[in-house]
């Protein structure tokens, strides 16, 4: 009973194996990739394995707080972020061996010439509530 | 005149209802939908018209309504057959069947997850939604969680022997791995643990109960204002609950004096030794240690080893307990923690800032990152 996410990066992430940019794919491959994704999420709610998944658009902006009785300054977007999200899936799952078995296949979606994307996807656990029993 | 319907009150009572629809015949998923459906009609209709027998009433309805559901489902096969309306006349709950039903939802082909939620549900009477808020899932995950795991036991006899221990196992996650929300889950774990205790007689039952008891009875020194953790050694014990620690101490005396030790009953009487002293300092730390050696034997789990070398560091000193932290796998989470208590301890306050902030930084929870957090800023800032 761990939660995890997944995010899925725009930029920043190790080049894919099929690294094949979407606006390139046939219009088929993108329908089939985005079908595939739905039947993952459908099967993990299946499976009570499902909390949560969204995609972000690719560009935002920064904000900060620039002091008492001013708005907030706002800037961007910056090209040379590095980083960047494309969106997420929450799992709740018994085992660390289990989240990664499902990011592999989510990992497996297919793209281009409707083989494997097998692009990087980070994992990261979630910061739960503490134990009782500690000692 | 109306009256609250008490909300536990209700929900113990449902293994003993569950148990009687399951050996009058009806399959378990779906004697346990009625019986849900029953405790919505019982919460609706008690208030005005209060019953004279609780269970017998949640029976009539419950089977009532798993013959709507199954005459529903029949007629479309059979549309002349009819179904009788009165319930036969049928067996009283028991505590076989409680003891059966804790059995059947532990079951070892479930996953502790899907354990845990159907023990929450059949057996503790909690609805699919309020055990979806408890683990912060959405309900819908939660409801396909626990008709996955009936469908799971559905070819398991009612009657099929269990094991305990499998039963212990997730009621302790329920105890110590909860979110806290509007179901306090420690108190369930409790209830149900307590439940168990009157079905079995079983020494580990009893000792889970008292470890239970123990802890539950810190729980509100555990934590600040704040919400930030307070270490066993900073709690104001004049917060502790004397009425829990001596209930756990008296369920514990009582089994350790059958002389069959388990790693509960251990676990336990470790509890019982911190509950014991008057401040920290009075601790009798060469118990413990002695206790943390039994439980090594009997689990030869790391994490035992861990907290031993803690033991042994107040026993015998920091240099004792660095020693015996040598010996454990330095992978573990929390073993970085350890080592930073003793070597500030040991007056190395250099090497335990650096190695909390490392702590901090493998820590599984946020209330505890946050602690060892201050706890390397406590260091740096002198």
């Amino acid at each position: 009973m761990a939660k995890y996410l997944l995010l899925k990066h725009y930029r920043g992430a190790p080049a894919a194996v099929n690294d094949v940019p979407m606006d390139q794919w046939t219009p088929d491959e993108v329908s089939t990739h985005i079908q595939y994704m739905q039947d993952f999420a459908a099967k993990l709610e299946e499976t009570g394995e499902f909390v949560d998944g969204q995609a972000l658009a690719p560009e935002g902006s920064w904000v900060r707080y620039d002091g008492e009785g001013r708005p907030p300054v706002t800037d961007g977007p910056f090209a040379e972020t590095k980083d960047l999200i494309a969106g997420w899936m929450v799992i709740d799952v018994d085992t660390h061996q289990r989240a990664v078995e499902l990011a592999g296949e989510l990992s497996a979606a297919p793209g281009a010439g409707g083989r494997p994307i097998h692009e990087w996807l980070e994992l990261r656990p979630f910061l739960g509530a503490p134990p009782t029993i500690t000692e | 005149m109306t009256a609250p319907v008490d909300d536990v009150l209700v929900r113990s009572l449902v293994p003993g209802v569950l148990g009687v629809l399951v050996r009058r015949g009806a399959d378990f998923a779906a004697a346990e939908d009625a019986v849900q459906e029953a405790l919505v009609d019982a919460v609706r209709s008690w208030p005005t018209a209060p019953p004279r027998d609780p269970t017998g009433w949640l029976v009539t309805v419950a089977w009532r309504r798993f013959l709507d559901v199954t005459r529903a489902e029949t007629t479309r096969r059979r549309r002349e057959e009819t179904v009788a309306d009165e319930p036969p006349s049928g067996p009283a709950p028991s505590a076989d069947d409680t003891l059966r039903l804790y059995f059947l939802c532990a079951h070892p082909s479930l996953t502790p997850a899907s354990g845990v939620a159907l023990t929450l549900r059949a057996v503790g009477g909690l609805t699919t939604r309020q055990i979806a808020a408890a683990y912060l899932v959405p309900e819908a995950t939660m409801a396909q969680r626990i008709s996955r795991a009936k469908r799971t036991v559905s070819d398991v006899r009612f009657t099929e022997p269990g094991d305990v221990a499998t039963v212990l196992r997730v009621l302790y996650l329920v105890f110590n791995e909860g979110y806290s929300g509007d179901v306090d889950l420690a108190a369930e774990a409790i209830r149900l643990t307590r439940q168990l205790a009157a079905a079995v007689d079983h020494p580990e039952v009893a000792g889970l109960l008292a470890l239970m008891l123990l802890h539950h009875a810190r729980r509100a020194a555990r934590t600040a204002p704040d919400g930030s953790l307070v270490p066993l050694a900073e709690q104001d014990r004049r917060r502790w609950d004397t009425a829990l620690i001596s209930e756990g101490v008296q369920v514990l005396q009582a089994v350790l004096g059958r002389d069959r030790l388990g790693e509960y009953q251990a676990q336990a009487a470790i509890a019982a030794l911190h509950a014991d002293a008057r401040s920290a300092a009075e601790t009798d730390w060469v118990q413990i240690v002695e206790w943390y050696d039994e439980l090594v034997r009997l689990t030869g789990s790391p994490v035992v080893q861990l907290n031993r070398a803690v033991a042994v560091g107040e026993a015998d000193g920091p240099r004792a307990g660095l020693a015996a932290l040598a010996a454990v796998d330095d992978v573990l989470p929390r073993h970085r923690a350890v080592a930073a208590y003793l070597h500030e301890k040991d007056g190395d306050r250099t090497t335990a800032a650096r190695l909390y902030a490392e702590a901090a930084g493998m820590a599984g929870n946020a209330a505890e990152r946050d602690h060892l957090t201050r706890q390397a800023a406590r260091l740096n800032s002198r």
